[in-house]
This record gives structure tokens, C-alpha cells and sequence, in this order.
């Protein structure tokens, strides 16, 4: 187990060079730095030494792969390649458009996003969860039936719309808390709770319906029927079979996302004004700073693959077959 | 010629798709086997009813998408010239929409601006009051009688719409024999009759900031909903079909490499990679602004582009799911009769796998369908969605959002572009529900072998 | 006596109104094993599930009464109803693999029963669960009680569920198809455990099974199922002494064995018919031979001919006069088969030292650590005309055989020739083919017979043009006795036999020589799997084909084999013409094997109790595999894999230290 383990951190190292490799393809090779250059600085002001200015200031004025003017080692290393892309697996990304250390930046920012992510995946986790045990529970009756409908009506309503109708009505229209902002200190509770709230709501639909899908197809199986002829109640085999086992199908959605909370979510926090990773993404994305994006490409899927790993590693706490074999 | 026909990159996909949709019905018609979970599904009134509902907004985004440009007056030399306004078959029947512009925003049935201007009244004084709408009620005379005249409006074109709806419910009724379809026919049809009427004379769903009407605006982006649900598929499906059944069959460094390449795919957050993805597409894009003829042509490739990259970011869920569905397939006992007869690969694919995959792909294409139209509203306000120029739920949110903070609020460009994805999405959730019981294998066993 | 379980009229429908059970009436006494015998699908299980009133969604509705001692179970309320369930009451179910939570210690599932109904907790429980999975002959219990599910073999987990059953002391047990997800070895000791068990606590048991040897080794008395009825009710002796309803005669008369070998089985003509499809009549008028007028106008009554002795059939209401009047009967198959093979014919298909082994991978690099022998060096001969029967467990590998033999699995080593010459891979499609074990898995389901039938013409680019195809697939369709039209249908409009038959006409179409038949009946019902033992009988005739028939049912193997080749663990152990090995087993584990097979005329060998499981053919016992499991082992067996010596008669050889080659 323990060689599996090792073999699936391994196996992390060429899918990251192929996440490093495609994004350098994807911002240096479809277009070239002389593009970005006149794009940025918009067409009309262009001229080739406003576009050599711009590239020297971000470092993109060295070749991309092979720098054949530079001394031995700096062949290598002296281009855009090893600046840019390769150094990203040590984490250094380097600066942002208005000169920021990138790094500095994501440390910094972590923390809210965090408080505002973690709080809804788990109270989320609850409430699905939750909610689609009463579903199986009461399957094949009106309630189940209302439940359901419930889910497709909340599914289809856009996200977007949860933010913009919630703060509408808890801000504006009852002024209970404050519309956006965010403060550090103790006194955050009233910033984050509408967010939170809105989280769980919004992922309501979708989650408990499929976390319906899988308790449904637990209690068809057979073992659920020899702990009913043990004389257990309804109950009892919901909570104590029928959830041990479908745990495991619920843990390879959930514990993948674990690790990307740190990244929290780009609606909630730009809508909320959370200093936030979140934030940070979507204002590098409306700003243009390549960088920003490369980093946050990069460091997303780092932690989708910590999140892959996590799911290996919780497998083998939940199921037996995978600890034992 | 008074028109030029003008195709469209997206235009001539749409027809490609409903090419390709045309002959799957065909094929399917002649195989009873084939037919029996579309049989099921018209067995069910849910599934009807969206359908219908579907079916409306699909004619409205078909006639969309019909693109012309209209001759100007000839020029010197003889040639025709047109206008670098492109326009569609749905611009020229909703004309009175797509025209009447008022200055700036007005509310739903509003006579008055929402925005206060100084004004010469009849004694020649200024004042700052709310000016009459150039179009909106315009026929009034009598301010006060415009709630008479909308509910008058209402009746006439709701007899009308419904006279027209049983009309319709009795010509089908020897096909379509359950109710609740045949009266949602009749209730969507006199709901369009009110609304033509109404929209006539007033703006049903008020106008946006400069002045464009809301209704015509929330009309309009059904077509752009509708092509990002669709259009994705056409780079969905043969990615994730030939990938995902060619990984699961041939197994080995085949395999591999495919499994390799949708790791690094799926584990890049997809919001990230289809924000990296779009902001280089812009770049191309703005750096080549000599590829585009008319600034449609421009919106219009950049909307292509975004299904591209929305389909190539998307295809690894159904990939995966297509290779697990092969791996289990590869082992049944007919693949492995047709083995030992030495029959190709190839054909072992093309006969035995993928007639066996489709309904997986077909449930997996109806979901993903309302998760486009959803995802290209947060696209679009995140600023990496459609062009915005293009009319769409996302721009139209995108813009009214600006708006939250005035008081009163501006409140029904959200509201419409809110309800009108919400209808469409519920519709497309409920039909892909359908369809899924539909073509459940679980269920098809059962009633094949009874 | 008193009646422990008493059931009177129970009917179960299911929401459109269709009777699964339609009308069941028994009762069993304290001690007592009542079977009830019945094919797939004519609501024995729906019976039991009824009992236990535990039956699946959308099944509700059911009416009759039902007694366990003074408890009436139909008007329990659900509460109550749980007390019984697994304490008066408990059962077990046909798939001990899927019906022991995967993720719960076999330890923790059946101390529920004991928290339940026994007031055990903790130590005590624990104690008691040791005790338990001790009497079910569960070696090493302590240990084992920590274990999951998977980690036990089929064997060990049957009697895992059957611990978790008695841990309750229930007064009845209700058995459905306790032993058919085991092999026939397994099944002896499953069986036995049970008739023990029932001796020492004196408990009844509704025994639920489609097996007659089954029920000729542990009933008591009998009740015969069809269409959701008891057509037949008698104890055991009377049944198998004078099956009474015709149904149950054709049962008796289907089975094969070797008395029958030259021929034709008496197969029930037809299949089942389709839930609450006859509402009037007897249902099995339209199958019967002896059917006649009255029959589909007026449903039969229930008749008790003797004490407690009864049938549903018009032929003993209305005595001999109505059965006079009956339809001649005429069977056309009464003719005996030519089934005199050619006594020297040349060979037609010779394997030497075959081995299919597949790599294990391990470890960080994925490195072979090792194979499975899954094939570990057979030799075979196939002569032209004759059918080689391969028999053994689950896991000897005897598909993995027949598979490589068809390109299916890549052959490691050894040698395989077909008439004289190396198997080429080009030849190979046209020359063998195979028949598979799932009729249901077996046809694609979207194409048409028609398209199944020419697909091997059309990969093998023979068969003429797409007229001669056409034809020839008619031809197909006559010989393995379907209609022409049903080449433009699709499989699932077909039963179970009739896809056998379009699988036979399939491998049919390419004009092979030799047949491999890997368990072509065993998801068969037994009336269903005559049809095709018959159909495979009278094609060998006509068609000269050679078998080579993979199973692991030895009354088939009697009755149409020539030769037979005992596999375990890879390799075979004895090898014969059908009738010495049958009559004289040499190998030991043949003899357990054959001893183990429950016989419906009690002239079983004495049973042969086989210690422990299959080892596993990653890492086979070194000397002959089958020593430590060898009642008869030697210390020589341990170090040794033993020659192929010959064992008395012409062409019987062992693999076995006990025979020595004579040097003579």
C-alpha cells in the first residue's frame, strides 16, 4: 500500500511537467511576447521600443528555450522557459504587473479565502448529506418526490443569482449584514457568514441529488437486504450500512476538492470584496497579468493533485478492500 | 439582390449539427430497438412539456441564426453595397424590438425614462422631471390609462394566443394524447400571443442602460445560450468517443498516454484554464483585427473559439467515463465472439463498442448541456466568456450588476436574464432527467428479459 | 405434529396487479426441511422474501396468512416484525459475495444479530461470535472474526452468513439457493453444515433451490413451484419415487446423467410463461404433453391425492378418464442417438504442455513479480468426432484453456496443433470456435441475428456472396431449430435457450470442425438446458463436430462425453474415457469431486470431506498442488509433482504418487 502511495506521488511529477508544459505552450508559443506587448499597450501606442521596454520590465526579451549568446549553464537557464515556467516548481512566480512578489501575495491571501471556503464545504458536506439521507429515507413518497423536484429547481438557478438575490435581500433589503468587505480580525463573522450561507445554498441542488443517486443505489444491493432480515430498523441500516459504504463513492468527489479551497471561489469572493485568492484570479484575468494567471494555473493543479493523493490515502481509511490488498 | 446570406463560422457548425442530428434520426427511426427509449420518453408528460418548452426557445435560436446583411444603394460603380450590420431572420419579425430604443433605462410598462432630464414644458419653463419614453406607451394619450390598456392588451392577445394554442392542441391531438402536454401548449401559445401584444406597445421587460429593449435583449441571448450548449458537444464528443473507447479497448501505452493527457487537462482548475485559455484567444484575436470583416464576424469567431476552448477544457469527464464503460464492455462474451471469428479492431469498435456507449454519451451530452448555459453567464462576468458585444445572459447580468447600488434599483434586466436561463435550464434539467431514466440500461434489462 | 410455520394462501403482487406468488399454501414442522423446487423466475424467492416480508420496492401487495408458531407474520406490525426477523425467524441468501457488507468485520455484522436479539454486548459478544463462526467450521475463528469479507473465499463467507443466521437461534431458517454460487465441493460441505446445524438445534428450514440433488439429499418434503404456484406437495420419498404432475415428470426426465448417454433428454418444449400472463387454465397446459381441452379452460384446483400429499393438475381430479382422453402423444425424438464415435479416428486438435501464465506486477516499478499459472502445462487430444469433457472448480482454469486454445488469451508456452498441423492464427477462426457460458452477455445487443450470424462470414471473408450468406444463415437458423424470421430480430426478444441456439448458430456459421462449449447451460434452467444438450447432440451427429466441453456439472459429463480430463489448479489430474473415470475414479480428487455431486437416486459415493480452499495458482503448492488438501496424501506428495501414470483400463491415466508406473 505504502509502494502505491509512493507510486501515486511519483506518478504527480510528469502530469505536473505536462500542466508546466502546457501552460508555457499556451502563453508563449500560440502567441508570442511581442503580441502581449502590443496588446497591452494597445495598438496605437505601439512602437518596437515601447514593445522592447515592456518585455525587458517582465523579463520576456530572452529566447524561449535556448539562449545561444549566454555562457554554458545560462544557455539553459537564461531564457524564458527556465525563468518563467521551470522555476514555478520551487514556487517561485515571480512578480506580478504592478511589481508585487506573486508568492508574497498568494501566502497573504490564503487566509480569507480559506475562511470562507472551508466553513461551506463543511457545513455543506452536513446539509447534503444530510438532506439526501431524508430523501433516501422517505423514497417513494411525495416527500422524496418534492425533495427531488426541489434539487432540479435549485440546480438550474445560476449561480451568479444566489450571490446577486442574497445580498439583495440579507443586506439590502434587511440590512443585516454589511453588502462586502472583509477585516482580519474577530469581527469577520459578519463578513463571512452571507457568503457561506449562499455557498451552501447554491451547492444544494446538485450535491444532495447525487448524493441521493448514491445512497439509492447502495440500499438495491444485497447486503442491505440480509442487515434488514437481521431485524435492524429502516434507520439503523441507513446509518450504519448503507452510509459506511456509500461513503466511499462521496469521498472520491469530496476529498479531491480539498486542497483547491485554498484557492477559494472567484464569484463569491469578487462579488463580497474578499481579498482572496479568488479575487486575486479574476482581477488578474480582467487586468491581463499573464503571470498572475500562470501562477495561479500552476498552483491550482499542484493542489487538484495533492487533492488526487488525498482521495488515495482516504480510500484506504474508508474501505478495507484498498488498506488491506 | 436586396440581401446578402451570410454564414457564420458558429451559423454553419449549427447546420452541420443539425445535419448530423437529422441523420442520428433517421438511422434510429428504422431500428425498433433503437426507438424503444424514445418511446419511453414520449411516454413521459415531464419530459414532453420540456421538450416543448425546449422547442420554443430552439426556433427562436434557429431563426437567429438565419444571418443576412441588407444592400445599401448602389455605389458608383455599379456593385452592391451592403451594410456592416449583420442581422438575422429573428431581428427582421422582431423589428419593433430590436428599433425602438429609448435613451436610457425604464422600467417594465414604464410611460416615463427612469432617469430625470430638464424639459420645456408648455409654458416655457424648465423643469427636471421624468420625460415621456419615445416608444413605450407612446400611443397613450391619457397616462392613465395605461393599466387599462395593458390589461386590455393582455386579454386580446391572450384570446387570441389561446384560440390559436387549441387550434394547435387539436392538430396534435391525434399524436400527442396526454393532457398536461396538450395544456402547456395552449398556455405557452397564449402567453406568447399577450406578450406579442404587449410588446407592441410597451417595453414588456423595460430597457437597459442605453435604452435597448430588455425583452428583445433576453430573446436574443437564447441563441448564444443555445450555441454553447451545443456547439461544445461537436468538440466534446469525438475527443472524449475515439479517446476514451480506444483507451479502454486497446488498453496498454495506449492507454498511457491518453490517461496521461487527461490528467494534466482535468487537474488544471478549469476556470483557470479556460480564463488562460480565452485570454490568449483575445490576444490573437485583438492583434488581427484585419481577419474580420464585420465586428459580428469578430464576435461571432470569438464565441466559436469559446465553444472550442469550453469543449477541449470539458471533453476528460466523459472520456473517463467512456473508457470505465469500455473496459467493462471489452470483457463481454460477444466482443470476445467477434474476437475469435479475427474480426478488426476497427470494426470491433465501430460495431460492438460504440453502438453499446451511446446512451452514456447521449445522458452525458443533455446534462452537460444546462451546465453550459450556466457556466457561460459566470464566464462571461468573470470577463472571459463571449465577446461583449454579443448579446448574452452573461453580459446582460455583467451589465445590470453595474447597477445595483442605484436607488431605486434597477432590477428587471437582472431578473429577466435570471428567469429566462432559469426556464431554459429547468427545461433542459427536466428533459435530461427524462432522458436519463429513459435509457438506463438497468431498465432496459429488466423489460427485455420479462 | 406441531407446525412451526404455517402459510395459507399467500399471494404477492406486484403494483400492476401481476401474481409473482399466486396462491402458495405450506407448512413446515420444527425439524422439518421443506424444499422449494422450482426454475428461475417461478417465485420461490418472492415466496421467502414474503415470510420475512422484506420484499423489494414496488413488490407490496400481498394477501394469505402466514404463521410462525402463534405469530401471525401478515398483521405484525413492522416493529414486531423486526424481532422476528433474524431471531425467530433468519435467513440466507444465494450470493454470499454481495450479501455480507464489504466494509463491515464479519466480527461486527454478526454481533448485530447478537446486540439484537441475545442482549450480547462487547466480550461477550465477541466470545460468542468466535463460538459461532467455531460451529460453522470456520478454522482459526479468532482471527477470522477480525477479518472482512473479501478476504474469505466464497465457501467461508456462506458460512459466515449462515453464523450471522444462527446467532439469532432462530426456530426457522429460511435457505434461498444457499449453495448454487458454490462450487460442487463447497456445496457438500455448505449442505452438510446445514443439516448438522438443523439436527442440533431441532430448527425447520424452508430450503429454496432449482436443484434436485439438492433436494434428494436434504428435504424432507417437497413443494414444486411453477408460475407462481405449488404445483406438487409430497414428501420426498413420494416425489422422487412417482413424480405425479406432469411438470414435474418432465423435470425428472430432463436431468441428464449417464443412463441416458445414448439418448435424446425429454426437454420441456417451450419456456415459462410471462408473469400474469395465463389467467385462465393450468399454466403449464401450453408445455404439457398430456394437456388437453379442458386444460387452458378451466384453471386446476389444488387436489389432495394422499395424506398431505397433493397436485395442481386436472389428471387426478378427473382420474384416468381425463387422462385417456389426452392428446396422442407423439415424440418424434424417441430414436436413440448414433453416438458411436468413430473408434480410431485421427486426431483432430492436439495441445502439448500448454501454459497460460499471466505476469503479476508489484511494487513502485510495477515489476513481474510473478505469474499466475492459470494454465500450467496441459496436454490434450481432441479426436475428430468425440466430445472431451474438461471438468474442475471454479479457478483450475479450464476457460483460461479454452480461450487461449481461440487466441483469446496469449499462450505463454507449449504447442498446439490442429489436424496434423501448427495452429495458424489465420486458420484458427474458421477451424474452432466457441459456445459461451452467458447467453445474455454473449450477443451484442444492437445488432440483429442476421448480423451476428455473417459477422464471422464477413471477418473470414467466406461464405459467397451476400445472397449465398442469406442462405446459408436461413440454414443456420433451421439446424439449431429457429424460425427463418428471426434473423431480423434482436437478441432481446429471445429467451434464455433460444440466444444458446443463436450463439450455437453463430459459431455454426463458419463451418468449424471443432466446438469448445465453455458452460453453455449452467445459467440454463435444467428443461431449458436439455433443449440444448440435445441440439449439441444431434449437430455432433450430423455434423461430425468435435467438443471440447468445459463444465464443472459431472451429470452432463456423463451423459454427453466421450472422454473426460480433471483439472486443478492448472493442470490435469486424471484423464479417461467418461465411463472409468466416472465409474472408477482414480485421483482423490476426483473421487471427492464426484462424491461431493448430490445424487437424485442416493447412489452417492460416500462423501469425500475436502479440508481448506483452492490455493491460489500464483503460488501452487510445490509437488502435486493437490497435496495439502489430500485426505490420502503421502510425505512424497509433498515434494513431487507426480507423472501421468496409466490406471487400469485402456487410455484411464492419474497423475497421482498413489499409482506408481509398473514397470511391466
Amino acid at each position: 500500500m505504502i509502494a502505491y502511495l509512493i507510486r501515486r506521488i511519483l506518478y504527480a511529477i510528469p502530469i505536473l511537467i505536462g500542466v508546466n508544459l502546457l501552460t508555457f505552450a499556451l502563453f508563449f508559443v500560440v502567441n508570442t511576447p511581442d503580441d502581449m506587448a502590443r496588446m497591452q499597450l494597445g495598438i496605437k501606442r505601439v512602437t518596437p521600443d515601447a514593445i522592447d521596454k515592456w518585455k525587458q520590465q517582465r523579463g520576456y526579451d530572452k529566447p524561449l528555450f535556448i539562449n545561444t549568446s549566454s555562457s554554458s549553464a545560462g544557455t539553459f537557464t537564461d531564457t524564458i522557459f527556465w525563468n518563467k515556467s521551470a522555476s514555478m516548481f520551487v514556487f517561485d512566480f515571480g512578480y506580478s504587473d504592478d511589481g508585487r512578489s506573486i508568492s508574497h501575495e498568494i501566502a497573504k491571501r490564503m487566509g480569507p479565502s480559506l475562511a470562507i471556503a472551508l466553513p461551506t464545504f463543511i457545513i455543506g458536506l452536513v446539509v447534503y448529506v444530510s438532506f439526501a439521507l431524508l430523501m433516501t429515507l422517505f423514497r417513494g413518497t411525495v416527500l422524496d418526490w418534492a425533495g427531488v423536484a426541489l434539487c432540479v429547481l435549485l440546480m438550474s438557478i445560476s449561480g451568479l443569482f444566489y450571490i446577486i438575490g442574497g445580498q439583495f435581500l440579507v443586506s439590502k433589503l434587511w440590512h443585516l449584514v454589511p453588502i462586502s468587505g472583509y477585516s482580519g480580525g474577530a469581527d469577520s463573522f459578519k463578513f463571512v457568514v452571507l457568503p457561506i450561507l449562499i455557498g451552501v445554498v447554491g451547492g444544494i441542488g446538485s450535491s444532495s441529488r447525487w448524493y441521493r443517486t448514491i445512497f439509492l443505489d447502495e440500499i438495491g444491493k444485497d447486503y442491505v437486504r440480509t442487515a434488514r432480515a437481521k431485524g435492524l430498523s429502516e434507520l439503523r441500516v441507513l446509518f450504519t450500512h448503507v452510509l459506511k459504504n456509500a461513503m466511499i463513492p462521496i469521498l472520491t468527489g469530496v476529498v479531491v476538492v480539498i486542497p483547491l479551497l485554498f484557492m477559494g471561489s472567484l464569484l463569491t469572493e469578487s462579488f463580497f470584496g474578499i481579498p482572496g485568492l479568488g479575487s486575486y484570479t479574476i482581477d488578474a484575468i480582467n487586468a491581463q497579468d499573464f503571470s498572475v494567471v500562470r501562477a495561479m494555473v500552476f498552483l491550482g493543479s499542484v493542489l487538484y493533485i495533492a487533492g488526487l493523493i488525498l482521495t488515495d490515502i482516504s480510500y484506504t481509511v474508508v474501505d478495507p478492500r484498498v488498506r488491506l490488498s | 439582390m436586396i440581401f446578402m446570406p451570410v454564414i457564420l463560422w458558429s451559423d454553419a457548425l449549427v447546420f452541420l449539427l443539425i445535419g448530423a442530428v437529422i441523420s442520428a434520426v433517421l438511422h434510429v427511426r428504422k431500428r425498433e430497438h433503437l426507438m424503444l427509449p424514445w418511446r419511453r420518453l414520449a411516454h413521459s408528460s415531464v419530459a414532453m412539456v420540456s421538450t416543448l418548452v425546449l422547442s420554443l426557445f430552439l426556433v427562436i435560436g434557429l431563426l437567429d441564426t438565419l444571418h443576412y446583411r441588407v444592400a445599401l444603394s448602389q455605389n458608383s460603380s455599379g456593385e452592391t453595397v451592403y451594410s456592416s450590420e449583420v442581422l438575422s431572420v429573428f431581428d427582421k419579425l422582431v423589428t419593433p424590438l430590436r428599433t425602438r430604443t429609448e435613451k436610457t433605462y425604464s422600467a417594465p410598462f414604464a410611460l416615463h425614462l427612469y432617469a430625470k432630464e430638464s424639459m420645456t414644458d408648455a409654458q416655457g419653463n424648465v423643469v427636471r422631471d421624468y420625460p415621456r419614453l419615445q416608444y413605450g406607451g407612446a400611443h397613450l394619450a391619457d397616462e392613465s390609462q395605461s393599466s387599462l390598456d395593458v390589461m386590455k392588451r393582455i386579454a386580446n392577445g391572450g384570446v387570441v394566443g389561446f384560440l390559436l394554442g387549441c387550434l394547435l392542441a387539436w392538430l396534435l391531438s391525434r399524436r400527442v394524447t396526454r393532457a398536461p402536454v396538450l395544456v402547456s401548449l395552449v398556455m405557452l401559445v397564449t402567453l406568447v400571443g399577450a406578450s406579442v401584444e404587449l410588446a407592441t406597445a410597451y417595453h414588456v421587460l423595460g430597457t437597459d442602460k442605453v435604452g435597448q429593449d430588455v425583452l428583445y435583449l433576453s430573446l436574443k441571448s437564447i441563441r448564444t445560450g443555445l450555441i454553447i450548449g451545443t456547439l461544445t458537444t461537436l468538440v466534446t464528443l469525438p475527443l472524449a468517443l475515439f479517446l476514451g473507447v480506444a483507451a479502454g479497448y486497446f488498453r496498454g501505452w495506449v492507454d498511457d498516454v491518453i490517461q496521461y493527457v487527461y490528467t494534466v487537462l482535468s487537474s488544471i482548475p478549469s476556470v483557470l484554464l479556460i480564463a488562460a485559455a480565452v485570454l490568449m484567444m483575445q490576444v490573437t484575436i485583438d492583434t488581427h483585427p484585419d481577419w474580420f470583416e464585420t465586428s459580428a464576424a469578430r464576435a461571432d469567431l470569438r464565441l466559436v473559439a469559446l465553444c472550442l476552448i469550453l469543449g477541449l477544457t470539458s471533453w476528460t469527464g466523459l472520456c473517463r467515463l467512456l473508457r470505465g464503460e469500455t473496459l467493462k464492455l471489452r470483457e463481454m462474451e460477444y466482443i470476445q465472439a467477434a474476437q475469435a471469428f479475427g474480426v478488426s479492431s476497427m470494426r470491433i469498435l465501430s460495431r460492438h463498442i460504440m453502438p453499446n456507449v451511446m446512451h452514456i454519451i447521449l445522458i452525458a451530452l443533455v446534462m452537460d448541456f444546462s451546465a453550459l448555459v450556466l457556466a457561460e453567464a459566470v464566464l462571461s462576468y468573470v470577463g472571459v466568456g463571449v465577446d461583449p458585444s454579443m448579446i448574452s445572459f452573461g453580459t446582460m447580468i455583467n451589465g445590470a450588476r453595474l447597477e445595483m447600488g442605484r436607488e431605486p434599483m434597477v432590477w428587471w434586466s437582472l431578473a429577466a436574464a435570471f428567469v429566462f436561463m432559469l426556464v431554459l435550464v429547468l427545461a433542459a434539467n427536466l428533459f435530461a432527467d427524462a432522458v436519463r431514466d429513459a435509457f438506463d440500461p438497468r431498465l432496459n434489462r429488466t423489460e427485455s428479459k420479462a | 405434529m406441531t407446525r412451526l410455520l404455517k402459510v395459507e394462501g399467500l399471494v404477492t403482487r406486484l403494483r400492476d396487479g401481476a401474481a409473482i406468488v399466486d396462491g402458495v399454501s405450506f407448512d413446515i414442522a420444527a425439524g422439518e426441511t421443506f424444499a422449494l423446487l422450482g426454475e428461475s423466475g417461478c417465485g420461490k424467492s418472492m415466496t421467502a422474501l414474503s415470510l420475512m416480508r422484506l420484499l423489494p420496492d414496488g413488490i407490496e401487495d400481498h394477501s394469505g396468512s402466514m404463521y410462525l408458531a402463534d405469530t401471525p407474520l401478515h398483521s405484525l406490525p413492522e416493529r414486531e416484525m423486526r424481532d422476528v426477523r433474524g431471531g425467530r425467524m433468519a435467513m440466507i441468501f444465494q450470493e454470499p459475495g454481495l450479501s455480507l457488507n464489504p466494509v463491515m468485520t464479519v466480527g461486527e455484522q454478526i454481533a448485530e444479530v447478537l446486540a439484537l436479539h441475545t442482549g450480547l454486548y462487547g466480550d461477550a459478544a465477541l466470545v460468542r461470535c468466535i463460538e459461532l463462526l467455531t460451529q460453522v467450521g470456520i478454522p482459526d475463528a479468532a482471527r477470522r472474526v477480525t477479518e472482512y469479507p473479501f478476504q474469505m473465499s466464497g465457501g467461508m463467507k456462506q458460512r459466515v452468513m449462515i453464523a450471522m443466521a444462527l446467532a439469532g437461534t432462530p426456530k426457522l431458517l429460511i435457505a434461498d439457493e444457499p449453495t448454487t454460487a458454490l462450487d460442487v465441493t463447497m456445496q457438500a460441505q455448505v449442505l452438510q453444515l446445514l443439516r448438522e446445524t438443523q439436527q442440533q438445534s431441532g430448527m425447520g428450514m424452508l430450503l429454496i433451490t432449482h436443484d434436485l440433488g439438492v433436494v434428494a439429499e436434504n428435504a424432507h418434503r417437497v413443494g414444486v413451484m411453477y408460475a407462481g404456484q405449488i404445483v406438487e406437495q409430497a414428501t420426498r420419498g413420494q416425489l422422487f419415487e412417482t413424480p405425479l404432475h406432469p411438470y414435474t415428470q418432465k423435470l425428472f426426465a430432463a436431468l441428464p446423467d449417464a443412463r441416458r448417454s445414448g439418448q435424446p433428454l425429454a426437454a420441456i418444449p417451450g419456456s415459462v410463461p410471462p408473469l400474469g400472463s395465463v389467467v385462465q387454465g393450468c399454466r403449464f397446459a401450453s408445455r404439457c404433453d398430456r394437456a388437453w381441452g379442458l386444460c387452458s379452460e378451466q384453471t386446476p384446483a389444488w387436489s389432495e391425492v394422499a395424506d398431505g400429499r397433493g397436485v395442481r393438475c386436472h389428471l387426478y381430479v378427473h382420474g384416468i378418464e381425463g387422462g385417456e382422453r389426452r392428446k396422442k402423444v407423439r415424440d418424434k425424438r424417441q430414436r436413440l442417438f448414433e453416438v458411436h464415435p468413430p473408434a480410431h479416428s485421427e486426431n483432430l486438435l492436439r495441445i502439448d504442455a500448454l501454459q497460460v501464465h499471466f505476469p503479476i506486477r508489484k511494487g513502485l516499478l510495477q515489476r513481474t513479480a510473478g505469474y499466475v499459472k492459470a494454465v500450467d502445462g496441459v496436454s490434450l487430444v481432441i479426436p475428430r468426432g468425440h466430445t472431451v469433457a474438461l471438468v474442475g472448480e471454479s479457478g483450475c482454469g479450464k476457460t483460461t484453456l479454452g480461450k487461449a486454445l481461440l487466441g483469446l488469451n496469449p499462450i505463454t508456452a507449449g504447442m498446439v496443433s490442429f489436424d496434423g498441423e501448427p495452429l495458424s492464427e489465420v486458420r484458427r477462426g474458421a477451424e474452432m470456435q466457441m459456445v459461451f457460458q452467458d447467453p445474455y452477455a454473449s450477443l451484442n445487443p444492437k445488432m440483429r441475428v442476421a448480423e451476428i450470424l455473417e459477422e464471422g462470414l464477413t471477418a473470414l471473408g467466406i461464405g459467397g456472396d451476400s445472397q449465398e450468406r442469406q442462405t446459408h444463415i436461413d440454414s443456420l437458423l433451421d439446424q439449431v431449430g429457429l424460425a427463418k424470421d428471426s434473423k431480423w430480430r434482436y437478441p432481446h426478444e429471445f429467451s434464455g435457450g433460444q440466444r444458446q441456439r443463436i450463439a450455437i448458430a453463430r459459431a455454426l456459421a463458419v463451418s468449424p470442425q471443432l466446438l469448445i462449449c465453455d458452460e453453455p447451460t449452467s445459467a440454463l434452467d435444467v428443461s431449458v438446458q436439455a433443449q440444448i444438450l440435445n441440439l449439441l447432440k444431434s449437430l455432433q451427429e450430423g455434423l461430425g463436430l468435435s467438443y471440447l466441453f468445459i463444465t464443472h456439472n459431472l451429470a452432463v459429463v456423463e451423459y454427453l462425453a466421450h472422454e473426460v480430463c480433471v483439472m486443478y489448479l492448472g493442470r490435469i489430474v486424471e484423464r479417461g474415457p467418461t465411463e472409468a473415470v466416472m465409474r472408477n475414479p482414480r485421483h482423490p480428487y476426483t473421487q471427492a469431486l464426484l462424491s461431493a455431486v448430490p445424487r437424485i437416486d442416493g447412489t452417492g459415493l460416500e462423501y469425500v470431506r475436502l479440508e481448506g480452499e483452492l490455493p491460489s495458482p500464483a503460488n501452487p503448492p510445490l509437488g502435486c498442488h493437490f497435496a495439502p488438501r489430500c485426505p490420502q496424501a503421502m510425505p512424497v506428495c509433498a515434494n513431487k509433482f507426480p507423472d501421468m501414470t496409466p490406471a487400469g483400463s485402456a487410455n484411464h491415466s492419474v497423475c497421482c504418487h498413489l499409482y506408481p508406473l509398473q514397470p511391466n
